[in-house]
């Protein structure tokens, strides 16, 4: 028997038509719920979903999307490691945007030239995150600090570290912006002009996102580390049990969701706006715990999630055009989840009622003939 | 009441500002009026929008403003978030652009790298960006303020209620619009008497932005300065100065407000410990930068909002200040006639 948990995090699977009843329930009940919403706030819900359907069929409007979904992807990813394992790294926030800045600083400074910097830029990024992740692994393996409280706190001063490095060592005045020192032109990751009609490009990032979605899928389920992670993940004293070392779980798995949290600052840092500053995307961390859940820590369900958040994020200055409050989007992303959460969880408990009453039926049946011959 | 007075501030702004476009016609000049019922507006917000009792409400005055005397009647108003990017921006502002709103004006600084972007891929719309000179494009109008000149007055007017001989500024975040607001206060009670003490202290440094929204961290840094003899701090802290305020009313001392008047707008229980305010109209030069386009005498570059155009002033509302308002009107002045020179740092 599976525990509501377990069904969260994606552990158990549903089998046949019940794996796609149960994502078209969440969409259907998001829409009605969003529609109730929007009509409570006196907006015809058509106007909504009009302006949504004229905004992903933009040019451009694609590409913000798709190149943020990236971001979210990738952080989800990051996410989602830990959570196979019940451990919960609330601070993807904090070790990406150190991450960030410290890559930020260094590729700035163009100690190498050309592909090296970025290859520079790429390492740093993902020993720094790597390293300040690591700090709650260890604390929870040597002292049982639970991580959920210690990557929050690591968060803040995560934040605090990022200002002083900046506004000490790195920052560079221009105007009323202090940011770090731009990456130079021949150090930068160039988009992909994939999408007609538009001067937009593609982040040259969603390819390495895509090859995180395999990478993560095939160490999951095809390595040995992988099945003593779900393991350990499912039951931690059975784990034990059959010789996982759980604490060196802990602080590599941590490590790892670190490692990829520190690439989730990078399509902004190497191809977006080649600088650490006041612009730079905040919260990709704690939208990637929303993606993650949305996506059931599955590698295409996230991808999915990713592209339907990105989507809703961006859609907000176009339904504005038609008065529709940025608000109500937060309304529709965190029904969306909620809507996922309670539709997966219904039609596993349907699933659940229907094995228990096949079973009784089988049982029964062999018991009849036993009778008619009687 | 503070709308008719506005609207005659306005009135009489419209007069000097149509004599100053006739005689500096230059190159990037906009060519012919508009007719204001097909005029459609697009405000670009900053974070909070329409209803934060702050600058975005004070943007959207002088567009309510607009509508009421220029015969404005389509517009269309879009706000930020918080945590968004250059790139949320720039298609804010393509939106708006590609849906046809022109012109089309961006409050902040935080718009000046995608305005960058956008204006020259819309050439035919005009922009207009509040708070920043960075960003210059035929198309594009900089709507700056003479902060340090409003700033002055106020100091002046601390200088010359302080009992204590010491007086504060509470800054929001180390950021160079907030240094303008130091530097004029500064120099506004160094006129009256250089002997005076100005203790200053700034919340959060960028890219930490909290310091303008974090009312707890105002109080305790006005805590300090008052618990060390200042009788009057000056806040410059946007959402922080709420705390400001609060410290004022605990220590019961004078705080001077930013802005509005906030001696009309803050918290009532704090209210009769507001001093005067140094007001940043931009709701002048919103509804200015329309008329102009109605007109047709709208400019690109940057328009400086000082004492002269009347877009930053010292606020009146509280009532506290009347036996200083001669000499504030005086010290007012002397600064438009060009006899006392406010710098910038």
């Amino acid at each position: 028997m599976s525990t509501f948990l377990d069904r969260l995090f994606g552990r158990v699977k549903l089998g046949g038509w019940l794996a796609v009843v149960a994502p078209l329930l969440a969409v259907v009940f998001a829409v009605l719920i969003t529609s109730g919403v929007l009509l409570v706030a006196g907006k015809p819900p058509l106007d909504a979903f009009t302006a949504l359907a004229h905004y992903v069929v933009q040019p451009s409007g694609a590409v913000l999307i798709i190149n943020f979904a990236t971001q979210y992807y990738i952080s989800a990813l990051a996410v989602a490691i830990g959570f196979r394992m019940n451990l919960f790294n609330i601070g993807v926030d904090g070790q990406y945007r150190l991450a960030a800045v410290v890559a930020a600083g260094v590729g700035g400074a163009a100690l190498l030239p050309g592909v090296l910097n970025i290859i520079l830029v790429m390492v740093v990024a993902v020993l720094v995150a790597a390293l300040w992740a690591a700090i709650a692994g260890l604390l929870k393996v040597t002292r049982g600090v639970s991580e959920v409280i210690s990557t929050i706190m690591l968060n803040a001063i995560a934040t605090g570290i990022g200002s002083w490095l900046v506004i000490r060592y790195l920052g560079v005045r221009s105007g009323n912006e202090l940011a770090t020192k731009e990456i130079p032109p021949d150090s930068r990751v160039p988009g992909l002009s994939v999408i007609p009609g538009t001067s937009a490009q593609v982040t040259g990032f969603i390819v390495l996102a895509a090859i995180f979605g395999v990478a993560y899928y095939v160490l999951l389920n095809r390595t040995r580390f992988g099945f003593d992670l779900r393991a350990t993940g499912r039951s931690e004293s059975a784990a034990v049990a059959s010789g996982v070392n759980v604490k060196r779980m802990v602080v590599t798995t941590m490590v790892l969701s670190g490692a990829i949290a520190g690439f989730a600052g990078m399509p902004e840092l190497l191809g977006g706006s080649y600088k650490y500053g006041t612009n730079f995307p905040t919260g990709l961390g704690f939208t990637g715990i929303a993606i993650a859940l949305l996506g059931r820590n599955n590698p295409v369900g996230m991808a999915i999630g990713a592209l339907v958040w990105s989507f809703l994020d961006n859609s907000k200055n176009s339904l504005q055009l038609v008065d529709i409050s940025p608000e109500i989007v937060q309304i529709m992303q965190g029904t969306i989840v909620l809507s996922v959460i309670v539709a997966y969880e219904l039609v596993h408990r349907y699933a659940q009622a229907a094995k228990q009453r096949r079973v009784s039926r089988e049982l029964a049946v062999p018991s009849q003939p036993e009778g008619a011959a009687a | 009441m503070r709308s008719i007075a506005a609207l005659v501030a306005c009135a009489s702004l419209l007069i000097t500002v149509a004599g100053c476009g006739t005689s500096a016609e230059g190159p990037g000049a906009s060519a012919g009026g508009a007719d204001a019922s097909t005029l459609r507006v697009g405000l670009a917000y900053d974070i909070g929008g329409r209803g934060d009792h702050s600058w975005n409400d004070f943007a959207a005055s002088g567009l309510d403003d607009a509508k009421k005397n220029l015969g404005i009647v389509h517009s269309k108003e879009v706000e930020g978030v918080a945590g968004e990017t250059d790139q949320h921006k720039e298609d804010r502002l393509r939106s708006l652009a590609a849906s046809g709103y022109n012109p089309i004006i961006a409050l902040g600084y935080a718009y000046s790298a995608p305005m960058k972007k956008v204006a020259p891929q819309f050439p035919r719309t005009r922009f207009a960006v509040v708070d920043d000179n960075s960003v210059t494009a035929r198309n594009v109008t900089n709507l700056m303020f003479a902060d340090e000149e409003g700033a002055f007055l106020v100091g002046a007017a601390a200088a010359l209620k302080t009992k204590t001989r010491n007086v504060g500024f509470v800054g929001g975040v180390v950021a160079p619009v907030v240094k303008r607001f130091e530097a004029g206060y500064r120099q506004g009670v160094a006129h009256i008497d250089p002997r005076i003490t100005v203790q200053a202290r700034y919340l959060t440094k960028p890219p930490d932005l909290t310091g303008f929204n974090d009312p707890a961290k105002g109080k305790a840094a006005a805590d300090a300065m008052y618990a060390a003899g200042a009788d009057v701090v000056y806040q410059g802290a946007g959402g922080s100065g709420a705390g400001v305020f609060e410290a004022a009313k605990e220590h019961d001392a004078w705080a001077i407000g930013a802005d509005s008047d906030q001696a009309l707008t803050a918290d009532p229980a704090v209210r009769d410990h507001i001093l005067t305010s140094m007001m940043k109209k931009v709701n002048v030069a919103v509804y200015d930068y329309l008329a102009d386009t109605v007109d047709g005498t709208v400019k690109s570059g940057p328009v400086v909002y000082d004492l002269a155009l009347g877009g930053v002033d010292y606020a009146t509302g509280g009532g506290h200040i009347k036996d200083i308002q001669p000499k504030l009107e005086q010290l007012k002045q002397e600064i438009i006639h060009h006899k006392i020179r406010v710098g910038v740092d």
